[in-house]
């Protein structure tokens, strides 16, 4: 029980994570339609950005310069990047963004070196919040949940109150409609590259000391994020929500479970050894076939509703 | 969304009716007698012995031949993106090391050169497998699918132990004793010539396909795949069919590597792998048949040579790229390609110029960029593993400011004077375009 709960709190943290980053992830795919390699490499540069300035200034700073650089980085990507790949089509588009995660990748290793920073949680926030059945949820968590709660909030406020958020919201579905109306598509292009850059650097600080900051944590995060924005759907940022939150539980729940698939044929009278590859397969527990998981959600989802959970279109 | 895998507009078009389905033989000649004499060229005559050096990337050069151009069957042939490539590729792998241990063991009669044909076959069954989930989709969809697909197999590769090995891989032995011709393959030099030998036949049989009707089909799902199905072809059955040929090709590729590294491990199915098929295949020219294998050389040779000297040989390949990408969608033979209307007409010593004067400052630049380049990884990484940065044999000391001062002034200077003179270039080659009996060749 005491397990489950503070499992249950650890998969909505985690899950809000994600969504912080696919919510970004999500827009800028649906709206230009490019799928952004480099997406989960600004929220590395986050990390090591927060990781600096903090060193410099301390923690709080760091959480709101931080994720402005990354914004302004996305901005300068959009406008001088992809704005001129964009005249060779769709395909070259995806092509840069993949040679910027080459770039950012390296030159993050050529500046801060390719150990684990010493990034760590700030000392206000290093105290115990609350505890269930003796087991101890720290404050760091709650303020990771807080923050991903605002950011929430604020994005929807956005979107559905602000002028900008409804032209976002228009050429999410129709972005050709939009620009015929007059409206100036290349600029919300640019907002929303920013805006989703921002997120990402965003989750980047608080994720960066929550796990560890060092170069590989682009690698590790990225295919879970586009199985999160595929698994959603195009267009919607609701199922993004759910899939982020369905992730987060299945990839914290898939650790503690130590059965396997084997175990679950046993009462029907089949028992399986370990001899073979398909024996292997079954009788592995599921906490270490856990990292499977979402690919083969993601593979599910494709072959048989590609326009993902909630998704407006087909990818 | 539209279609996102698109291929640039500049294309090598030749008339239908001149192509047949024989080929002219000579190109392929020629080929076959460098690869021949390659080996030779770098044979160290002082000691007797080949230069293993070389050896290593010229057999690496021919694999990736093969993988490049089974991968540009999906991406210039058929407009697929495909980040699963290397699953293909790393499949076949592991078969031959299978197949290899059991004829070792004295189980399977088959000699080592027709190894990767079975690597091949394993190949394209697995492509059949993987080719029916994917090829179901396009475009994006496709490219994601394939995507999750990469990471599963690689995930699953360092899980299991049976078939993979988990996360150390499988060992073999080349020298099973098996052979059609009598050898041993136990010096490399043996080996490059098989690889030479499948390399040829592979590349023949997938520039034959490249003019049956299934590879015309292809292409033609590729720039419009409504219509492909209005002249009553399903853009899924030539999709699938194409995809489970690139993995026939992929495997023997595959095969190649097994058989030359003795050992397969995850790697060789990690989408790492993959997105150097692709980078191969773009930075050579996806729109060609000699692209990929021009990308090929220049990447492994790149990969082999800079990665020797430079920590950061990732970040030129990745600026590289993006140049590529911004600039020259058609690749290097795509630029090559853009001069034949002006050479056909006469009208190309009028670029010779322009283009002369572009070097020293391009040279300028790229000696500031890499000094720029060099000197920050040696401030971090090179300090870590206590390397020396030096120059032409001289240490240079990275504490000091001179030669910060000095790259940063070449990359400035040479970066502005490269600025100005792509501004002449551009106006020259407008001039002569306009010029042109035929105007819009290319821009």
């Amino acid at each position: 029980m005491q397990l489950s709960l503070i499992s249950l709190l650890d998969g909505l943290v985690y899950g809000m994570l994600l969504f912080m980053l696919a919510s970004g992830l999500t827009l800028i795919l649906s709206m230009m339609g490019v799928l952004n390699f480099a997406h989960a490499s600004i929220y590395m540069l986050g990390a090591y950005f927060a990781y600096q300035i903090s060193v410099w200034f301390g923690f709080w700073p760091a959480f709101v310069i931080a994720p402005i650089l990354c914004g302004l980085i996305g901005a300068a990507i959009e406008v001088w990047g992809l704005r001129r790949a964009h005249h060779n089509g769709h395909v070259a588009e995806l092509l840069f963004t993949f040679g910027l995660v080459f770039i950012i990748g390296r030159s993050v290793q050529m500046a801060w070196g390719m150990l684990p920073m010493p990034y760590h949680v700030p000392q206000s926030l290093d105290f115990p919040l609350f505890s269930i059945y003796g087991e101890n949820f720290p404050a760091y968590r709650g303020f990771m949940l807080l923050v991903s709660a605002g950011m929430l909030c604020t994005i929807w406020l956005l979107l559905k109150k602000t002028r900008v958020g409804l032209i976002i919201q228009a050429a999410l579905t129709h972005p050709d409609m939009v620009s015929a109306l007059g409206h100036n598509v290349p600029r919300v292009f640019t907002i929303v590259f920013a805006g989703g850059s921002l997120l990402a650097g965003l989750a980047g600080v608080i994720a960066g000391n929550y796990f560890t900051t060092d170069s590989g944590m682009a690698d590790a995060m990225g295919p879970i994020v586009f199985v999160v924005v595929i698994v959603g759907g195009l267009g919607s940022l609701a199922g993004c929500f759910i899939a982020s939150i369905i992730m987060g539980m299945v990839q914290t729940f898939s650790v503690v479970i130590d059965y396997s698939l084997a175990d679950a044929l046993k009462p029907i009278g089949i028992t399986l050894t370990n001899s073979d590859l398909l024996g292997e397969i079954l009788t592995t527990p599921v906490s270490r076939i856990g990292p499977l998981v979402p690919y083969v959600l993601l593979i599910l989802i494709l072959l048989f509703r590609p326009r993902g959970l909630l998704g407006t279109r087909e990818t | 969304m539209t279609s996102p895998v698109q291929m640039p507009e500049v294309r090598v078009r030749r008339p239908l009716q001149r192509r047949t389905f024989g080929f002219r033989i000579w190109p392929w000649l020629v080929t076959l007698a460098i690869c021949i004499a390659l080996p030779w060229v770098f044979y160290d005559w002082h000691h007797g012995r080949h230069s293993g050096f070389m050896l290593s990337m010229l057999s690496q050069m021919g694999m990736m031949v093969i993988f490049a151009l089974s991968f540009n069957m999906l991406l210039g042939q058929a407009g697929l993106l495909s980040f699963c490539h290397s699953v293909l590729f790393g499949f076949g792998g592991y078969t031959t090391v299978h197949l290899l241990n059991a004829a070792g063991a004295g189980e399977l009669p088959v000699p080592i050169e027709l190894m990767p044909l079975l690597a091949g076959l394993s190949g394209l069954a697995f492509a059949i497998v993987i080719g029916f989930i994917a090829t179901r989709q396009r475009s994006t969809a496709f490219a994601m699918i394939t995507l999750g697909i990469v990471q599963l197999m690689t995930t699953a590769a360092t899980m299991f132990h049976h078939f993979f090995g988990g996360e150390g891989g499988i060992n073999t032995d080349r020298q099973i004793g098996i052979s059609l011709f009598g050898l041993d393959y136990g010096s490399s030099t043996q080996v490059y010539y098989l690889i030479i030998a499948w390399m040829m036949i592979a590349a023949i049989a997938m520039y034959y396909h490249t003019g049956t009707p299934l590879g015309r089909m292809a292409n033609a799902c590729r720039d419009n795949h409504e219509r492909a199905q209005f002249v009553g072809y399903d853009p899924k059955v030539v999709r699938f069919l194409q995809f489970a040929l690139s993995g026939f090709f992929a495997g023997i590729g595959g095969g190649l590597f097994a058989i030359t590294y003795e050992i397969v491990t995850f790697d060789a199915v990690a989408a790492p792998l993959a997105a150097n098929a692709l980078l191969m295949a773009y930075i050579g020219g996806a729109t060609t048949f000699v692209g990929p294998v021009l990308g090929a050389i220049l990447i492994t040779a790149l990969r082999s040579g800079v990665s020797l000297m430079s920590n950061s040989w990732l970040v030129y390949v990745g600026i590289l790229f993006i140049g590529m990408v911004t600039f020259a969608p058609a690749g290097l033979t795509g630029i090559v390609l853009a001069h034949a209307p002006i050479a056909r007409a006469g009208q190309l010593h009028r670029l010779w110029l322009s283009y002369l004067r572009l070097l020293v400052p391009s040279l300028l630049t790229l000696l500031g960029f890499v000094g720029m380049v060099e000197l920050l990884s040696f401030l971090t990484i090179g300090a870590a593993q206590g390397k020396q940065l030096s120059l032409f044999g001289y240490p240079l000391d990275i504490a000091s400011t001179a030669p910060w001062l000095a790259a940063m002034f070449c990359l400035v200077a040479g970066g502005w004077w490269l600025w100005y003179e792509t501004d002449r270039v551009r106006l020259a080659w407008k001039d002569v375009v306009t010029a042109l009996p035929r105007s819009g060749a290319a821009t």
